[in-house]
């Protein structure tokens, strides 16, 4: 069944009658990246008011593959159950070349987390769970049918401009998130230049509802028999939506392509009957952009106004969600005093990173199934034709690299040889069972010592958890030593790992960390 | 390991003709195909990043064009 769009009152704002008092954080764009914003604020304590011009959810399903590190996040701003209960779980990727399978990927092949390697969960749903999360938490104040149409900076702040359907008003704001999109209005009023590439192609994005039995594994084909000498992937969401991607080729009309009777025959011969519905369509060229710095004084970008992607290996909305776990404890921090500004500088210099890695990695994708003519499209296709008869040309075969969390370059971080690398400074904190609980559950949200196989040091002015040596701990903290301690981050990256230490070393790194030098 | 560029065939005539051989026959798009699948065939082969990086650096200088 579609899902049922139910638009948000229109509530008339403060400030079109009186000059509001000035806002610690005003986020424009209740999109997943505004509203996750808004709730790791709130998980700090810390107000905001969203500003959206809309007053429904995504229209159209956009996102659909949530990864684990989003689950993850999601969970800590109340919403994680809920995504995981309603979505399509799924790990496996199967990547066909014709109708011979030749690669295929298990994205997470041990067990022991909490959250599932992916879900499939159409965007809308997300959004509705965060619109209702954070109506429900006091401390967020959601404007819909309230455009921004001008932003500025102050001294020590920044004032909006916004247009209701009722008039004009005003607000002044510590700081502006600009959480506006791809095509976000702050960029352009601010002359921000928005560099990358676009790639000239054109891919058909559908989804269809239909009963059907399909895997819950990603599929996709290179020149399919069905779809001649293109690409094609399908994925599957809750209540019988198929998504389904088609290549349609540069040379190729987008307003013809986009009408249903040119739509519903090339997706018949995908699923080989006419037994389904057409729910949602639309024709997309795709771009790896970003901005090239996302902190701008007192206005800072964060998701699709800061960066886009081509979706093949879903680190659009994926590395949004990031930017929010790099960006809230710090901001929180910023406006309560606890922090100099500086120390918004580590997130755009963290976030830039990994809007690097989202876009070397999705720009790979895209030119892999589009290559250019010449040497891109011979040994795009020397690949192809190998796979089926050499073992190290599957996983050449690039169908999509699906978004995982980047490691932040902490250098001069302390760290120990011989532990694991999946757990080094600047890497997420791997999860893993504890008693009737997780690991993650109780990490994040304050600066946080992780105690292995030994207490924590002595009068440490820190939170602790000391957790015992399970063989999940083990291999994914202790690698060949014993003991171990971890300082975790709020937003529960590895921040330095020592064998042992005094407390005295220990608060000295997170001193670092909150004055904006680590 | 740096790339081997002294002599390293024992039969370099052989070698040589078993390349040209496997092309004998084939239109040019199938050479060029060849071309491909064999350099990844290789690429894989040696493995080692530098020394495919120090190789297409001595490709690429070679077939620079002279200046004027
Ligand atoms: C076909 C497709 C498939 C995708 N698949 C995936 C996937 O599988 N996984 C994934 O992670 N990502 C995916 N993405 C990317 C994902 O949809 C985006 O990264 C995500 O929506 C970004 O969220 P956002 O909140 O930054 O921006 P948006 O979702 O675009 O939200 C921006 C909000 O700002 C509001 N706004 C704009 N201007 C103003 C203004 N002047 N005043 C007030 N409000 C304003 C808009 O109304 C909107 O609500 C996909 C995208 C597409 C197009």
């Amino acid at each position: 069944m579609p899902y049922d769009y139910k638009p948000f009152p229109f509530v008339a704002p403060p400030g079109l009658t009186a000059p509001e008092p000035r806002h610690a954080v005003v986020i424009v764009g209740a999109g997943p990246i505004g509203l996750a914003a808004a709730l790791e604020l709130a998980n700090h304590g810390v107000r905001s008011v969203v500003l959206d011009d809309n007053n429904v959810v995504s229209v159209g399903s956009r996102a659909i593959c949530w990864s684990k590190r989003s689950l993850e996040i999601l969970d800590r701003i109340g919403v994680g159950a809920a995504c995981v209960a309603k979505g399509v779980i799924w790990k496996v990727g199967r990547t066909y070349h014709r109708d011979r399978e030749v690669f295929n990927f298990d994205l997470l092949p041990e067990p022991g987390h909490k959250m599932p390697a992916f879900v499939n969960l159409q965007q809308y749903y997300v959004e509705d769970y965060l619109v209702a999360e954070a109506q429900a938490s006091g401390l967020i104040d959601l404007r819909f049918k309230n455009r921004v149409t001008g932003v500025s900076q102050t001294a020590d702040g920044a004032r909006v401009e916004i247009e209701t359907p009722e008039g004009f008003y005003t607000l002044e704001a510590g700081y502006v998130l600009a959480c506006d999109g791809a095509k976000s209005p702050i960029r352009a009023m601010m002359g921000l230049e928005f560099q990358g590439v676009l790639f000239e192609e054109r891919f058909l994005i559908a989804d269809i509802e239909m009963e059907a039995d399909f895997p819950s594994e990603r599929r996709f084909w290179f020149e399919p028999e069905f779809h001649q000498g293109q690409s094609a992937l399908l994925h599957k969401q809750p209540d019988n939506i198929y998504r389904i991607d088609l290549q349609l080729g540069w040379g190729t009309d987008p307003a013809e392509e986009n009408k249903p009777e040119r739509i519903i025959p090339r997706i018949e011969k995908v699923v080989g009957h006419g037994n389904f519905k057409l729910d949602w369509h639309s024709i997309y060229t795709f771009q790896c952009r970003r901005l090239e710095s996302f902190v701008h004084d007192r206005v800072i970008f964060v998701g699709d106004s800061a960066h886009v992607v081509s979706p093949f290996g879903a680190r659009g909305g994926n590395g949004g969600l990031q930017d929010v776990d790099a960006l809230g404890w710090r901001l929180a921090a910023v406006v309560t005093g606890e922090a100099p500004g500086a120390i918004l500088q580590r997130y755009d210099l963290e976030r830039t990173h990994g809007s690097d890695e989202n876009i070397l990695n999705s720009s790979r994708s895209t030119r892999f199934m589009s290559p250019a003519e010449g040497a891109e499209r011979w040994f795009r296709d020397a690949t192809l034709a190998l796979a089926s008869h050499a073992e190290f040309a599957r996983p050449m075969v690039n169908s999509g690299r699906l978004s995982v969390p980047c490691v932040y370059p902490l250098s001069g971080a302390p760290d120990v040889a011989g532990m694991p690398s999946a757990s080094r400074p600047g890497a997420v904190a791997p999860d893993a069972p504890l008693g009737g609980d997780w690991l993650l559950s109780v990490l994040g949200g304050e600066m946080t010592l992780l105690a292995i196989g030994q207490p924590a040091p002595a009068r440490l002015a820190l939170r602790v958890v000391e957790v015992e040596v399970t063989p999940e701990v083990k291999a994914r903290y202790l690698g060949d030593r014993d003991r171990a301690l971890y300082l975790i981050r709020p937003d529960q990256i590895v921040a330095a790992r020592w064998e042992r230490a005094e407390a005295g070393a220990i608060t000295a790194h997170a001193a670092a960390i909150w004055e904006g030098r680590a | 390991m740096s790339l081997v560029t002294r002599r390293n065939l024992n039969d370099q005539d052989a070698a040589y003709a078993a390349l040209i051989g496997a092309h004998k026959g084939l239109s040019e798009a199938e050479s060029i195909a060849l071309n491909a699948r064999l350099i990844l065939i290789l690429m894989n082969h040696i493995g080692d990043p530098a020394v495919i990086g120090e190789a297409l650096a001595l490709a690429t200088a070679s077939g620079a064009r002279p200046a004027g």
